[in-house]
């Protein structure tokens, strides 16, 4: 069978290796020639969170993302499952009952244990809550090594952009005529083919210091955003992100540029030291109720509205997807669209 | 009859001569999706959704300028479809010049004169920077805008708003996003007693309905709220419980309320009955 997909994001090649697994012909399609960062997936924060993310998410989110994580165990380089730990400064205490109350799957971590887990955190927190199931790796690295693994079993990859102007469907016309299935995981870049697709802009950070250690993903409650540091390797953290209502996708603003060091300064003031590498910017694909969708239009199959769950979510949306085109099976909890 | 039953305030929300049968102004910010926001908004029966555009909006008028009227119109539509009247907000604004521009964005952007207007003196307050607030409604009343003032308790600076030409005063219960409720009731309630023709709204605070409910007894013409739903564990619920609170001390405050005593004072007349059949409830 030969399957053709569209986008080479989380989602495009976690569905390319989903494929080859069954012994499909794979092409993978994609506007640019490599992983860069045009793609969400570039700028995503790698954690594997679902029981943090659980506080303002569906349990769908969890489910899949249980599927997704066995997934990426099994072939990231440097998968870490060293837990989260969410800790919150003295004024906004409030915020780390709330998010008590709204998650499971935590401890709570005081004095002598804040100092086993991140001891350069334990002078300034002493209280936290952790959860130890959760996971985080380096989507950069990660995604290379995919399309390294997928390049060897044979997936081709191709550059080119998708006419996606109204009324022009790609999987009829003549450069798909001898496909069997498109699978189109554009992300935004599928918008107007998925009218109810919006972006929502989230804004990052790379920084590099070697005066601080971390040794798993940190969450700083902050009443507005889900502020989280990411430990990667050789002394890099990575800040991230807001969460703004806009297509927008090209310009960082001043103040959350500011909101993020300032959330960095507030975990550990030897951040203030760290140098920047880079701001990243990006609009993240979402459906009105921020849960990923399978849509079949045709030999089209929209995999879509990630969301700020690409690494969670990606993976078991992809088995969904294949299970789908090659045995028939509908996938109810995400597919909402079925028309031959 | 009590003037109460027959006052303008019996009837609909009345708001620059528009009138309103909702007195539940909510807040679009920080639900888990668009989809729990639009099933609050449905819950809360509000008939007017405020939005802030100051972040969603990015620069319009700069180069980056997307998707036809900016940035943010997918989820100005999303909230529309609620077919609720939508009260733009100058919300994050520091400044008087800052704040006039946000407000003509939002005239450009949603083609109505309503403007909430918030200009933040204070971050760890969000405390309203209460003369820049006045500078501001001048320029924009002056202007044609209706604006929804995000005030403090003041009684003066609420003359000065009034006299600038607002019509709506909005002050605090307490600091944005707090949940503490009215943190003095004496001073709203001295501005009711003060203007009893101007509508007043309680705008930030609130983090119960009784607390809402509170507001509405002391004769406050509507609540506008946002954490309180859009953070509790089920936001949709809590919209409900917010409508009804709302509704239950707009009915309480016309139907006059007992004056508290010290004494107890039996309900049953005890006079010519035996004493053994006296009543205590």
């Amino acid at each position: 069978m030969r399957i053709e997909i569209l986008g080479s994001g989380v989602s495009g090649l976690c569905c390319a290796h989903a494929f080859v697994e069954r012994g499909c012909e794979v092409t993978v399609i994609s506007a640019s020639d490599a992983l860069d960062s045009t793609c969400c997936s570039w700028w995503a924060g790698g954690m594997l969170a679902p029981g943090c993310e659980g506080e303002n998410t569906e349990p769908l989110i969890a489910s899949l993302g249980a599927e997704s994580m066995a997934f990426w165990q099994s072939i990231a380089p440097d998968y870490a499952t060293a837990g989260t730990l969410v800790v919150a400064t003295s004024r906004d205490q409030p915020l780390l009952n709330n998010f008590a109350r709204n998650t499971q799957g935590w401890q709570t971590i005081e004095g002598e244990q804040m100092a086993g887990l991140e001891p350069d955190l334990a002078e300034r927190f002493n209280k936290g809550l952790l959860f130890s199931d959760e996971a985080h790796l380096d989507p950069r690295q990660t995604l290379n090594q995919l399309i390294d693994d997928l390049k060897n079993s044979g997936v081709k990859f191709e550059q080119g952009q998708i006419d996606d102007s109204p009324g022009n469907d790609y999987s009829s016309s003549e450069l798909a005529s001898d496909v069997d299935w498109v699978i189109d995981c554009r992300g935004l870049g599928a918008r107007h083919h998925l009218t109810d697709l919006r972006g929502v802009k989230g804004e990052m950070l790379h920084i590099h210091s070697r005066d601080i250690h971390l040794s798993r993903p940190v969450r700083l409650l902050h009443p507005r955003i889900p502020l989280y540091i990411v430990p990667r390797a050789n002394g890099v953290f990575m800040i991230g992100a807001t969460m703004i209502e806009s297509t927008e996708r090209k310009h960082a603003s001043v103040r959350s540029v500011l909101e993020l060091l300032s959330a960095a300064y507030a975990l550990h003031p030897a951040f203030g030291e760290a140098e920047i590498l880079e701001i990243g910017v990006e609009a993240r694909p979402a459906f009105t109720d921020n849960l990923p969708r399978l849509r079949r239009r045709g030999k089209t199959l929209s995999v879509n509205g990630m969301y700020r769950h690409g690494f969670l979510a990606a993976p078991a949306m992809a088995r969904r997807c294949v299970a789908f085109a090659l045995d028939g099976i509908i996938p109810t909890e995400v597919m909402d669209e079925n028309t031959a | 009859m009590p003037a109460s039953l027959t006052s303008p305030s019996s009837k609909g929300l009345r708001l620059y001569g528009s009138e309103f049968a909702s007195r539940f102004l909510i807040g679009s910010a920080q639900y888990p999706s668009p989809a729990i926001l639009l099933d609050a908004i449905a819950a809360s029966e509000a008939s007017i959704v405020t939005v802030s555009l100051r972040r969603e909006a990015g620069n319009s008028k700069g180069a980056h300028k997307e998707a036809g009227e900016g940035a943010g119109q997918q989820f100005w539509s999303l909230i529309q479809q609620s077919g609720a009247r939508l009260l733009p907000n100058t919300a994050g604004c520091k400044s008087v010049k800052e704040a006039v521009n946000t407000a003509h964005m939002a005239r450009e952007l949603f083609s109505t004169p309503w403007i909430k207007l918030e200009v933040i003196g204070e971050d760890d307050t969000l405390q309203p920077d209460v003369f820049g607030l006045v500078e501001a409604a001048r320029i924009l009343c002056a202007e044609g805008f209706q604006v929804f003032p995000y005030t403090t308790d003041d009684l003066v600076v609420a003359e000065k708003l009034l006299a600038a030409g607002c019509e709506v005063l909005m002050p605090w219960g307490a600091p944005i996003g707090s949940g503490r409720g009215l943190n003095n009731p004496f001073a709203l309630r001295a501005l009711r007693a003060h203007f009893p023709d101007a509508t007043l709204i309680v705008d930030a605070g609130i983090g119960l309905p009784s607390q809402a409910a509170q507001a509405m007894e002391l004769g406050y013409d509507a609540i506008l709220l946002n954490t309180a739903v859009a953070k509790a564990s089920d936001p949709v619920a809590m919209a409900t419980a917010f409508a009804q609170a709302i509704d239950a001390g707009h009915r309480a405050f016309n139907a006059g309320a007992i004056e508290p005593r010290d004494m107890a004072c039996p309900s049953t007349p005890v006079l010519g009955s035996p004493f053994w059949h006296a009543d205590h409830d």
